[in-house]
């Protein structure tokens, strides 16, 4: 089957079942998404499919309908890439193994709403688990990207 | 400062040995721990200076021995060398190094002597010493119990020190010039004309010259990095995907495996039926593991799905099978027989409550799941004459110990990689015991053996279920008398008998937390009972101070409402120790402490807990809500000591806090048929984004010793919840998780 990957792409021969996540970890050798539940309920395996922030581990690879990109895209979005500056500034990461789909869900929330309220940030990134506690910084962070974004533009 | 510069010469003095290919300075520091273990790997040209750095011509390397799991500990011990080298440790290499006596963890055995951490007479004194030596002598090299930051930065900040001084040594040989006339510069050696000598141009001269041994450690006023904001060495590749974990690494021809394993531990295997697994695409084998199968397989999904696929009959395990019966035991272990230590004896109790109208509480805190993000896994690979590991551990030498009992391979490799969380699970070897079983049935091929969430959560060693009984009394306005029981199966029996040796006395996690705090109320006295052991137990973030922490604020909380004091004044009565009032006080002035009323719907709570060697206040507020309980705000003040590492310092105390809190709010384990009930996050929420409170932090600094910060805020955590509950509803929770009796928002 063929798969466009952060402009990429690929023909793989997998079972049609196998997990989006694990076609990208396994098969493609891209591990910025992680795996952490198999359930689509921690987020640490967010991606964006056609743009839109999906739990990989929940998405047959045979069923992807988009373009697919990850943290791992050497061209990120200015979105993305504020993000990931916001990141890397508030310094937000202790273990780290969440971030990469808080922030693919986070550039997700910024895609379709650029002045996002706090009770929209949660709501948003409530999916995504972080069992360190960095929710404190990863709030400041959105709010610090969404805030450069819109003052650049 | 003597008996610094004394034991430096004289571990100097051990140090300078010529080795074939370079010369390696300074046993350093290892109060006669054997050798360098640099020394080996030099070639001609490089020099190991100290245990701790080695510099090449081509690059320069710190060995930061202590694990990092999350904790920020890999950027911390690299400043703290980089301070005094003069180098910038975004630009150096990080190694953790292989495991070595030199590298011992010898503050985390002193720390678990049943003394009053507050206790600093003679007997407390030597016996700390005397353990700090036998664990020098056993070499362990634990990362665990908030100790990394105590027990090293001295080291690591002279062993940046010492190769500073040499490596100018060597440039006033090359150059003709007094030392004195050199100064050091982001990795380079400035001569008196403004030329610039890097390091590594001078890694061949150094190695050829002995060792500077006197060397003076910077005052905190001279420092550049430490204490000030700086950026983590793993922020930006944790913030682009770029991190590698033990779970990304891909080795060429790898194999992919998981287990499946007996949810009621150590009872093994009685029947299986591998035909549907085998018949499965991609898979190459079941094996048999310790306490179950694998299946090992091209691709890890792969594995997964022909795993689930087993059909296994288990033996049960020989101890209770369900909640209800391990409850039972620990109620039946309240007895005489079971009596394990009373470390806490003052006044006369007994007396105060004959003649007192008593309070009385039960207190219960449940099973937990360590439930690191990054599920536990290991990459093994076994060659004839060498093992290689791959994985994330806080016991490198003893997992190095275990891969040569197991494959009969003295030469073992452990390269320990970052982990995406561990709260104290990877205390444990039993991941990699079983991936190196695995990889032993396919010698050279390197296997990754990656666990299912559901066998992390299952299989866990988790924190014990705790039970407290407290009787107390109160007069005229103050606390008189409490009296606390602490019951649990033994952390010392089951992580020290797993993993090394049960230590002989007392078993002080039951009662960590409790005895061990600086109040001193009259009457006041803290027994532990050691209960049979159970499902096997281990360490979880703040062991045993994250239950009796609960129990013993929760009922000094009931004490201080009955006596009708104030639950800030009356704990400030009760604690004279300075360093433990400053932070009851910083957090009162930060919270603009009033008292618990703070308006309808709403409370506000406090908690205090001295754990870990910190004292940590906490003040908590929280609403009423239409769809729940939410917390508003938490103010936490703690004092530390020295802050070398201020952003990580805010990070680790707001963390901590947050595990405390969403255990308390949302978790349990809980069993039936030997089996945990709860197999994923959707039964195991922890905390998430939106009942997030907003923190604000405070690091007082005034405490004579420097400690570490990865578990003291979780203890106050839940108490200061449960008193701010009541504070808002009049109810009293005495039993984790809350969820049961309130509803959260």
């Amino acid at each position: 089957m063929k798969l466009t990957v952060n402009g990429s792409d690929h023909d793989v021969s997998v079972e049609p079942d196998m997990p989006l996540l694990w076609v990208l970890r396994d098969e493609l050798g891209l591990t910025g998404p992680k795996y952490g539940c198999g359930l689509g309920i921690c987020g640490a395996c967010t991606v964006h499919i056609g743009g839109a922030a999906m739990r990989s581990c929940q998405i047959p690879a045979s069923a992807v309908w988009g373009a697919v990109v990850t943290i791992e895209t050497e061209t990120p979005d200015p979105v993305m890439a504020s993000l990931q500056q916001a990141w890397i500034e508030l310094q937000v990461a202790q273990c780290g193994y969440c971030q990469s789909g808080q922030i693919m869900q986070a550039a997700d929330l910024l895609n379709r709403n650029p002045v996002p309220s706090e009770a929209e940030v949660d709501a948003s990134l409530n999916g995504n688990l972080c069992r360190c506690g960095t929710y404190p910084r990863i709030r400041e962070a959105v709010q610090l990207a969404a805030t450069r974004l819109r003052d650049a533009s | 400062m003597s008996d610094r510069r004394t034991l430096t010469r004289r571990a100097f003095l051990i140090g300078s040995a010529a080795v074939a290919g370079g010369v390696a300075f300074g046993a350093f520091f290892v109060a006669g721990r054997g050798r360098n273990p640099l020394l080996d790997g030099l070639s001609p040209g490089e020099a190991a200076i100290t245990p701790f750095v080695k510099i090449t011509p081509g690059d320069i390397t710190l060995i930061v021995p202590r694990a990092d799991v999350g904790q920020g500990i890999m950027s911390t011990q690299a400043h703290l060398i980089a301070e005094e080298l003069d180098v910038d440790p975004h630009a150096v290499k990080l190694d953790p190094g292989q495991p070595h006596p030199t590298y011992v963890n010898a503050k985390i055995a002193a720390n678990s002597l049943p003394f009053h951490p507050l206790d600093n007479g003679l007997v407390p004194r030597t016996l700390r010493e005397l353990m700090v030596s036998v664990a020098r002598l056993s070499g362990a090299q634990f990362t665990g119990g908030s100790s990394s930051v105590s027990d090293l930065h001295e080291r690591l900040r002279y062993a940046g020190a010492v190769a500073r001084e040499t490596l100018k040594m060597a440039a006033a040989y090359r150059f003709g010039v007094d030392t004195d006339r050199l100064r050091t510069e982001d990795g380079t050696v400035v001569l008196p004309g403004g030329e610039r000598v890097p390091y590594t141009a001078l890694a061949g001269d150094a190695a050829a010259i002995d060792p500077v041994e006197a060397v003076a450690l910077r005052p905190p006023a001279r420092w550049r990095r430490l204490g000030k904001p700086f950026q983590r060495t793993d922020i930006v590749p944790k913030s682009t995907g770029r991190q590698g974990y033990g779970i990304d690494l891909r080795l060429p021809g790898m194999l992919h495996a998981t287990v499946r394993s007996n949810p009621g531990r150590g009872g093994g295997v009685a029947r299986f039926d591998d035909k549907a697994a085998l018949a499965m695409p991609g898979v190459r084998a079941v094996v048999s593991v310790e306490d179950g199968l694998a299946v090992v397989a091209d691709n890890t999904w792969r594995a997964f799905k022909a795993a689930d696929t087993l059909e296994v009959d288990w033996h049960p395990p020989d101890y209770p099978a369900s909640s209800d019966a391990m409850w039972a035991a620990l109620e039946a272990a309240h007895t005489e027989d079971h009596r394990d230590s009373r470390l806490r004896d003052d006044g006369d109790v007994e007396a105060v409550l004959a003649q007192a109208d008593i309070v009385e509480a039960e207190f219960r805190a449940p099973h937990l799941a360590h439930a690191a993000l990054e599920p536990l896994n290991a990459t093994v690979l076994v060659e004839t004459d060498v093992v290689t590991v791959w994985t994330s551990t806080q016991i490198p030498d003893f997992v190095r110990d275990t891969a040569a009992e197991l494959t009969g391979v003295d030469r073992v490799i452990v390269n320990v990689v970052p982990g995406g969380g561990s709260f104290g699970r990877r205390l444990d070897r039993d991941y990699v015991v079983q991936a190196i079983q695995i990889a032993m049935t396919v010698p050279g091929t390197p296997v990754k053996t990656t666990w299912q969430r559901e066998a992390d959560m299952s299989q866990d060693y988790p924190r014990p279920m705790h039970l407290a009984r407290a009787r107390g009394a109160v007069a005229n306005g103050r606390v008189v008398a409490c009296d606390l029981d602490a019951i649990s199966a033994s952390l010392a029996d089951d992580w020290f008998g797993r993993v090394f040796v049960v230590p002989p006395g007392p078993d002080t996690l039951i009662v960590w937390g409790a005895y061990d705090q600086p109040y001193e109320i009259p009457n006041y006295r803290v027994t532990g009972y050691r209960a049979p052991p159970m499902v096997p137990i281990g360490s979880w973030r703040s062991p045993g101070a994250c239950a009796n922490s609960f129990f013993h604020e929760g009922f000094l909380a009931e004490l201080i409402h009955a006596a009708g004091a104030d639950p800030l004044e009356e704990r400030l009565r009760l604690i004279k120790d300075p360093v433990s009032r400053g932070v009851l006080e910083a957090v009162g002035e930060m919270a603009g402490w009033d008292g618990p009323d703070i308006g309808p719907r709403r409370g506000r709570g406090i908690a205090f807990a001295h754990s870990h060697h910190v004292p940590v206040a906490e003040v908590l507020d929280v609403t009423l809500t239409d769809r729940g309980i939410r917390i508003d705000e938490v103010w936490i003040a703690g004092d530390c000591g020295t802050v070398f590492d201020p952003v990580n310092a805010e990070a680790q105390l707001t963390g901590a806090a947050i595990w405390g809190l969403g255990h308390a709010m949302n978790c349990e384990l809980t069993y039936a048929d030997h089996t945990p009930q709860q197999r994923n996050f959707h039964q195991f929420e922890g905390m998430r984004l939106a009942q997030t409170p907003r923190f604000h932090t405070r690091l007082l600094q005034r405490a004579p010793e420097v400690a570490g910060l990865g578990e003291p805020a979780t203890s106050p955590a839940a108490p200061a919840l449960a008193d701010a509950i009541f504070a808002a509803t009049g109810q009293r929770l005495r039993e984790m998780p809350f969820h049961h009796q309130v509803d959260f928002a």
